[in-house]
């Protein structure tokens, strides 16, 4: 485990897992945005970090230039990394896996889980509800995506915290040791070859079975490490990144009661407030490889050096966005790209939107007042997935 | 008199993040793949206009022509 020394210059020697950065990044966003469109460190063996939502943008629709083999910037660079399709496809690969993975992710289709994430909703609620504080993102937010896509795959929601388990050692401690990232990654691929097998025998109606039964354009069906690849995108890609929107949309509420009681006297302005947390706090930074060399917003970048892809600066550029770094729940124009921009645009967005939607809803029927717990700290998942991972809260009306 | 509008989704341009149909659903229809069309012919009845500026005004790729005839 690496020690990376402090950041002093941001400018030229950003660090996206320093502890100011998983504290509060939007000043630094915004202190680098001033300085340039798009900005390079050395460390994590080179990175561009893009500062506007046009480099953003034009980072995003650039394929040829960007691609998407590897999807997290770390402190090593393996060969060859897991491949996930979808995400970590380039054209023209991309195109017929990602086909696969879209009807059920319609807003159609994921509209039949609500009444579930309902009810695991208010099940989780009824253990803390009677209760003076609760840690909402250990025993509420976490659970939700988690419980959702355990029901859409058709495993056990019970091995949830199995699930959350691997995505830390995946996606945090992974950033600097690799071979936590190889463990967990292993000890998912043994599950999932367990859950695949015990289809082929007893066939079912679930996201699994629906991917054993894709046939590509010659009819064939996809091998099982095409399969294996997807599960562990539905997986990773569907759980901390939910369980950090919906944390962030409470953490905003939790201390700014004018929203919180809009919302409660007006609930048909939920679905534009949810669009304003997305774009405020932005969950998902993702990342490119560069291939061969180019521009982009007028600034050189080489091949050899990864992109940190942040759609969460892009979403509080004050150039697209009126008043970016105010939360206005009921801005009307609102374009943000806290799913992506382009083809790799998040196949699970119909299903976030709702279990956000259904989340914050039923909280705020149940517990109308609530507020930030000064005694207990709060605490930012680190990396490239941004939401609360502690946040203490104080229940019922003030005294 | 201010003309009728017309809207057309750029299907090399929409990727399916299905704000128009949340916003506009008497506007806009999600195929199998949750790609967006216009209903019809595109043509806005009246009394919907605003609906179609604001489906045009959150979509992330750009991809609502709308036209005024």
């Amino acid at each position: 485990m690496s020690n990376p020394a402090p950041v002093t210059d941001w400018v030229h020697d950003f660090d996206h897992t320093d502890p100011r950065w998983t504290d509060n990044p939007f000043p630094i966003w915004d202190e680098l945005r001033a300085k340039c469109p798009v900005v390079h460190t050395d460390r994590f063996l080179g990175v561009y970090l893009p500062t506007t939502y046009e480099a953003v943008k034009e980072i995003s629709y650039d394929t040829e230039h960007f691609s998407s083999r590897r999807v997290v910037v770390r402190n090593v660079r393996p060969e060859p990394p897991q491949p996930a399709p979808p995400i970590t496809s380039d054209p023209p690969t991309h195109k017929p896996a990602k086909q696969i993975l879209l009807p059920p992710f319609t807003p159609d289709a994921t509209v039949k889980l609500e009444p579930r994430v309902r009810a695991i909703c208010n099940e989780l609620i009824d253990a803390f509800i009677d209760q003076p504080s609760v840690d909402a993102a250990a025993h509420y937010t976490k659970h939700i995506p988690t419980r959702a896509i355990a029901h859409m795959l058709g495993i056990p929601e019970k091995d949830g915290d199995l699930f959350i388990k691997w995505i830390h050692e995946i996606l945090e401690l992974g950033i600097h040791d690799d071979a936590v990232l190889m463990r967990a990654v292993g000890d998912m691929t043994a599950y999932f070859a367990e859950q695949i097998e015990a289809r082929k025998i007893h066939p079912t109606d679930d996201l699994i079975s629906t991917l054993m039964n894709a046939r590509d354009k010659d009819g064939r069906p996809l091998s099982d490490e095409h399969v294996q690849g997807s599960l562990r995108l539905l997986l990773i890609a569907g759980i901390d990144t939910t369980w950090s929107g919906i944390g962030s949309s409470l953490w905003h509420l939790a201390k700014t009661p004018t929203d919180r009681e809009r919302l409660i006297a007006e609930p048909e302005l939920l679905p534009t407030a949810i669009e304003e947390f997305l774009r405020a706090y932005s969950p998902v930074t993702m990342a490119r490889e560069v291939m061969k060399e180019t521009t982009v917003s007028g600034c050189p970048i080489k091949p050899g050096n990864m992109v940190l892809l942040s759609f969460p600066a892009a979403n509080r550029d004050p150039a697209v966005f009126p008043d970016a770094d105010k939360v206005i729940i009921d801005r009307k124009e609102n374009r943000h790209a806290a799913f992506g921009l382009g083809i790799h645009r998040c196949v699970g967005s119909n299903l976030a939107r709702m279990e956000m939607l259904v989340a914050i809803e039923e909280w705020l029927k149940r517990i109308p007042d609530f507020r930030l717990d000064p005694s207990r700290d709060m605490k930012w998942s680190e990396g490239t997935v941004r939401g609360p991972r502690q946040l203490p809260l104080l229940l019922g009306k003030a005294a | 008199m201010p003309g009728r509008l017309k809207i057309h989704v750029d299907q090399d341009k929409c990727q399916g993040h299905s704000r128009c149909k949340s916003l506009a659903p008497e506007l806009f229809e999600l195929d199998e793949y949750g790609n967006a069309h216009e209903i019809g012919d595109g043509t806005v009845p009246a009394g919907l206009e605003d609906k179609a500026w604001l489906a045009h005004s959150n979509c992330p790729e750009l991809a609502i022509e709308i036209k005024e005839e």
